[in-house]
């Protein structure tokens, strides 16, 4: 179970938000709403143990993210406004070792397989840089369809993919909260995914 | 522990592989440099052969740092390094991995170019495998060290000037300690105490610098 406690954060001088309470239990997705800048990429980096809260807890089936480090990292799939592609590396070779870099092994087919389903069979051998800034994001969230990991944290998910593939996404997030998975996710579209969706929003 | 040592020296390995410029300018650098001394200070062999060696240790010096850059950057701008954070897998080994692989890119190419460098300004032989020893010594070191201040500046305006600055006075005594190998050799002295301060230096450096470059990747990216 995630918990947010009392959770404070500043950008600089402003005041993001304040006194901001939420728990995330298995099979559970919070869709996190707000005006832009009103700290939702904070809150998720937060979440994530990127950025340090202001003040205020992140807990982790009751212990805090910071004192857990390696075993709640392991448990964590982050996928934020960068998909951390290499325009050098192969869309293969980019998903082989965003994998491995998350300490999960994965097979030639494995791999393949989830490029497959997400729209890249097709492109599976060219370089990252020949690709469109959808396609992109494809690649990075490809890996959602391979992960052990229980939390995931997207940060708009959707930018820039076709409607198909979005479809595609919602199935897989929805097939992960029913295998006991937890998804924090922002997005300004509309969450249309089967299961328990809680909303929260962040008022700038 | 040594999969992800695999995985990302072999990983930096295979993008210079297909982005080769960025290693190359170093390299030139590194020549030009050199081949300008004959050509500003003087061309006879016995004041090149006075100041070979530290013209040779300081060109060395200033092409590490011009590559040292780049160590970060890409997986900064493109998000790598949040995943690198995130990864269960210890920060510090992965910053080490780089490190490696950088030097095998960057150091390792001046250490091959060092003798020839060594003949352009009329080195002898002894000298020239005196000095070649201590780059192969020296710059693994220069890279870890230049890997705190490449992480701290990440991401701020102006960095490079700002690691040069930063950084540069670090590398202070490794310079002394490697040229110093080749004068106190040519006074009959030995050359064993520099020796060993020089991987005294590299053994620390190996244990200290990449917790270091963790801790400041992490912050630079809050």
């Amino acid at each position: 179970m995630l918990q947010i406690l009392d959770l404070e954060c500043v950008r600089g001088d402003l005041l993001l938000f304040s006194g901001l309470n939420f728990a995330l239990e298995s099979g559970e997705l919070l869709h996190v709403k707000g005006a832009n800048g009103s700290g939702k990429t904070t809150l998720l980096r937060t979440v994530c143990g990127l950025s340090h809260p202001e003040s205020g807890k992140v807990l982790w089936q009751g212990e805090s993210i910071w004192k857990q480090g390696e075993s709640y990292r392991d448990e964590l799939t982050y996928i934020g406004h960068l998909n951390g592609v290499k325009d050098e590396l192969t869309v293969l070779e980019n998903l082989r070792i965003a994998t491995m870099l998350s300490g999960e092994q994965h097979s030639e087919d494995q791999l393949i397989d989830a490029l497959v389903k997400i729209g890249l069979g097709e492109r599976i051998d060219l370089p990252a840089k020949m690709l469109s800034q959808g396609q992109r994001r494809r690649v990075s969230l490809a890996r959602l369809l391979l992960t052990k990991s229980t939390l995931w944290i997207l940060d708009e998910p959707y930018t820039a993919l076709d409607v198909s593939v979005i479809a595609t996404l919602q199935q897989v997030i929805a097939q992960h909260l029913q295998c006991g998975g937890m998804v924090l996710l922002t997005t300004h579209q509309d969450v249309d995914i089967e299961g328990v969706v809680k909303q929260l929003t962040l008022s700038a | 522990m040594f999969s992800v040592i695999n995985l990302m020296v072999r990983r930096d390995i295979l993008l210079a592989m297909r982005r080769p410029q960025d290693v190359m300018t170093s390299l030139f650098f590194f020549i030009i440099v050199v081949s300008l001394f004959p050509l500003g200070v003087s061309p006879e062999m016995e004041i090149l052969r006075t100041i070979g060696p530290g013209v040779i240790w300081v060109a060395a010096l200033l092409a590490t740092m011009l590559s040292l850059g780049r160590l970060f950057s890409a997986d900064h701008q493109d998000g790598t390094l949040e995943q690198m954070i995130l990864s269960p897998q210890p920060l510090a080994l992965m910053v080490l991995s780089k490190c490696v692989a950088h030097w095998l890119l960057t150091g390792i190419p001046l250490v091959i170019l060092t003798p020839l460098l060594g003949l352009l300004l009329g080195l002898a032989g002894d000298e020239i495998q005196t000095l070649t020893l201590t780059l192969l010594l020296g710059t693994p070191v220069l890279i870890l060290i230049g890997s705190i201040g490449a992480a701290l500046t990440l991401g701020v305006r102006g960095g490079g000037v700002l690691l040069s600055l930063l950084i540069l006075p670090l590398f202070v005594p490794v310079l002394i300690f490697g040229t110093g190998a080749v004068s106190s050799m040519n006074a009959g002295m030995g050359v064993e105490a520099h020796f060993s301060l020089l991987g005294a230096f590299l053994v620390l450096s190996l244990l200290l610098t990449p917790w270091a470059s963790a801790a400041a990747l992490k912050i630079s990216m809050e």
